[in-house]
């Protein structure tokens, strides 16, 4: 084998760098820090995979309400917007929540991290019984988009002469069904992701070297309420008028 | 250049492949090198699937009557043969088997960023293709790989809700892939590998990856929602409630095109390598074949609406469309005109792999100048779902990308399993592969000129096209023929072939510094690079002719 800039044999020396190596460095990084700013990389990458993810929908979503845009704004107005601004706050302080459980492993507060953990768990579930709630309220007002759809005489916000076209409003509860949806199912990923990371902070395994994970799992849960931040404007304040 | 003769080793060294042994070894691994060869096991067999229903379609063919299958049956043969082949092998082919095997060691580094998201990743493949396997087993589906609404989600009675869950469910396995090769080589490379000093291989697929990480998400949304149209009764592509097909195309076209380059862009990176080695020279215009790829990646994302010119598109919009996708013919011809220019003057040697990259520039060429033809608005609305279009794509797919595959495995097969092919059959090979692609396809570009519409099972009103359809059914033979040879005499040059040498070709590049299989962690120690990529000149100074013997 041909080496251009022979190394002295560094078996030994190699052995020694293992046995000072931090139990969570896996073996093929070289230190801890390649490590953190591969695994923190890694996250960035997958969120830019889900904004176009995400992309799809919003504009699908945007060429519609251009075109129909009355018939959306009279669907919009069907939709609570008590709950949905409610599901706002909630998923804005599990930010918070999470941003303390971030610095609370920083600084090695094992409670506070844990109970952060939890706090964070708890409002992510509040935030899909509310979004519960709300999908019932549509199948029993019959705007499930399919064969029992019903959106018959309902006037335009701004415009009380004037009725929806049901079929348009079945394209708004459509988007409405699939973006929400989908958001729900990253709700409920992350919270599997935050159930792992509350075991791993129980078992004490996180320090202020090393707690990688609630870091990047932290920016997903982030990602997932800014993604609801662009949602709510979208979905439920569509031309409202007092 | 003749390979040279390793002497066999008294004690045998622990390599990456007889570390362990035993099912579970290969299942659980997460050495790149050993999930790139279980994603050559499993591209290997949807190649062949892919490449029966290609049969089934040349021989219904052969005949103007609609005679060996039916015109349901035809449509699901090449809704299959596209699905099959693009998804379940071009996207992966290069990428996960040599790319797979090759980032981390071409960059100095142990393993990719993350081996088990890469394990990860062929596991959503075997979960995709066994669903796609399933749904095709169980009767199939019709509506054409592109999977167009309304037919897709109001009218087609075949499996299209099973089909676009395994796309889907693949596309996530090709995202990873993508995510692990960016983050590997942005963060692992060794001490002294500048981007300037990486080999263009990594550059090619670093393009790529932009392109799997950013474009795939949006056919994975896509086919979400046909699947929830169809099964929720879902309208957002739905005519009746004032929903727009064309949308669908939109969003179909901008995974869809870009995904071409997914194929093309690992196979030039390929391809690079072998025209450096086998002239022996620095490859001419190191950065401008670097930042090509980069443009083509970027460009490759602002073109998709070439294929929808008849669909009912603005004439403005069509008109800008027309002018950017000739915008990246210029990155493309960098590339050509990079590598011609690197050949001139060299030290060229006819080893099987540059046979392949020979036949990689030139029906490259071709595939791209018609492409051109097909960018201009009055030729494509002429030309448009005509045997010109599929003529075009096949001579960038399978003369360009599998090409390339072919030409990167010969070259990489020593490095791969530690053994020589043998150089005669596989220079038959590459030849019978050539001709047998030329006699195949081209005829299609008259066929299409003259006017025989693709997708059609049937011509009996138009009898004067089979002399050339026949051509090419017997060209799909050979190039069967010239498939099925590699296969062979890889698997026999596994247990027969001579043992190689770390470097049978005197290769530049990291790879070529380790043994040949390479030990588990690539590397007995790390690596520091201190010279530029392609140093071939030194190599073949005579200072080094002691060090390195060449052979021929």
């Amino acid at each position: 084998m041909r080496r251009r800039s022979p190394l002295p044999d560094s078996t030994l020396v190699g052995l020694h760098h293992e046995e000072e190596h931090h139990p969570e460095l896996l073996h093929h990084f070289a230190n801890a820090e390649q490590q953190r700013d591969s695994s923190s990389l890694g996250m960035w990458v997958f969120l830019a995979t889900e904004v176009m993810f995400f992309g799809g929908l919003f504009c699908a979503y945007l060429i519609y309400r251009r075109w129909y845009f009355p018939d959306f704004a009279a669907a919009s107005k069907s939709i609570n917007m008590a709950l949905g601004a409610t599901n706002t706050a909630v998923l804005i302080c599990s930010s918070l929540t999470v941003v303390l459980a971030v610095w609370a492993a920083q600084t090695a507060r094992r409670t506070l991290l844990i109970l952060s953990l939890i706090a964070t768990m708890l409002l992510g579930v509040v935030f899909l019984g509310i979004k519960g709630i709300e999908y019932r309220d549509k199948f029993v007002e019959h705007h499930v988009p399919g064969a029992s759809f019903s959106f018959e005489n309902e006037p335009v916000p701004g415009h009380p002469d004037q009725f929806a076209n049901p079929r348009h409003a079945e394209i708004f509860f459509s988007l409405y069904f699939v973006m929400t949806g989908l958001h729900a199912l990253h709700m409920i990923i992350g919270l599997g992701i935050f159930a792992w990371l509350l075991y791993a902070a129980w078992k004490g395994r996180f320090t202020p070297e090393y707690h990688t994970p609630i870091e990047i799992g932290g920016l997903y849960w982030h990602f997932v309420d800014l993604i609801w931040i662009y949602l709510f404007p979208l979905l439920y304040l569509i031309d409202r008028h007092p | 250049m003749s390979m040279e003769i390793a002497i066999p080793q008294p004690v045998e060294r622990e390599t990456y492949l007889n570390k362990e042994y035993g099912v579970w070894s290969w299942l659980l691994t997460t050495d790149h090198k050993r999930i790139a060869l279980l994603y050559l096991i499993s591209i290997t067999f949807f190649f062949f699937i892919g490449g029966f229903f290609a049969l089934l379609i040349r021989l219904e063919l052969l005949t103007p009557a609609g005679d060996l299958v039916q015109a349901d049956t035809y449509n699901k043969l090449f809704t299959m043969h596209g699905m099959v082949m693009v998804f379940f092998f071009l996207i992966p082919s290069i990428p996960a088997v040599l790319g797979n095997f090759l980032v981390p060691m071409m960059i100095g580094a142990k393993d990719l960023a993350f081996p088990r998201i890469n394990l990860l990743s062929w596991y959503l493949y075997i979960i995709g293709g066994v669903m796609m396997l399933h749904c095709m087993l169980t009767g199939g589906v019709d509506t054409g790989w592109t999977f167009y609404a309304p037919f897709s989600t109001n009218f087609s009675n075949t499996k299209v809700v099973e089909a676009g869950l395994a796309i889907f469910v693949a596309g996530f396995s090709s995202i990873l892939t993508g995510l692990n090769f960016v983050v590997t080589i942005h963060r692992m490379r060794a001490p002294g590998m500048t981007w300037s000093r990486l080999p263009l291989f990594i550059w090619a697929h670093y393009a790529t990856s932009i392109i799997q990480l950013l474009g795939t998400p949006v056919l994975a949304i896509t086919l979400t929602l046909v699947v929830a149209e169809r099964a929720l009764h879902l309208g957002i592509f739905d005519p009746k409630l004032g929903g727009d097909p064309v949308l669908f195309q939109h969003l179909f076209w901008f995974y869809s095109h870009p995904a071409v380059y997914i194929m093309i862009l690992p196979a030039m990176g390929v391809i690079t390598e072998i025209i450096a080695c086998f002239s022996r020279k620095r490859i001419f215009g190191y950065s401008f074949v670097a930042f090509s790829s980069i443009a083509i990646a970027v460009f490759g994302f602002l073109v998709w609406a070439h294929h929808m010119f008849v669909a009912g598109t603005s004439v403005y919009a069509a008109l800008v469309f027309s002018l950017l996708s000739y915008a990246v013919a210029v990155p493309s011809a960098i590339k050509v005109f990079n590598w011609t220019a690197t050949l001139y003057k060299g030290s060229i040697h006819y080893d099987a792999p540059m046979l392949y990259a020979f036949g990689f520039l030139g029906l490259f060429t071709i595939g791209g100048l018609t492409g051109l033809f097909l960018a201009a608005l009055g030729i494509d609305v002429h030309v448009t779902d005509t045997y010109f279009v599929v003529a075009h794509f096949h001579y960038i797919m399978v003369g360009g990308a599998v090409m390339g595959y072919l030409g990167g495995m010969h070259f990489w097969w020593p490095k791969i399993s530690g053994r020589l092919y043998p150089e005669g059959w596989a220079r038959l090979a590459a030849l019978i592969v050539f001709i047998g692609f030329n006699l195949t396809f081209f005829p299609q570009f008259l066929l299409g000129y003259m006017g025989m519409p693709r997708r059609y099972y049937d011509y009996s009103h138009m009898p004067e096209f089979q002399v050339l359809n026949v051509l090419s059914t017997a060209g799909a033979t050979v190039l069967g023929v010239g498939y099925l040879l590699p296969m062979v005499y890889f698997l026999w040059s596994m247990r027969y072939g001579k043992p190689a040498s770390d470097n049978p070709w005197n290769a530049a590049g990291l790879e070529w510094m380790t043994t040949s299989p390479p030990p588990t962690f690539n590397f007995d120690e790390e690596p520091v690079v201190t010279w530029e990529a392609y140093n071939y000149e030194e190599l073949d100074a005579p200072s080094h002719a002691q060090e390195v013997p060449v052979a021929g």
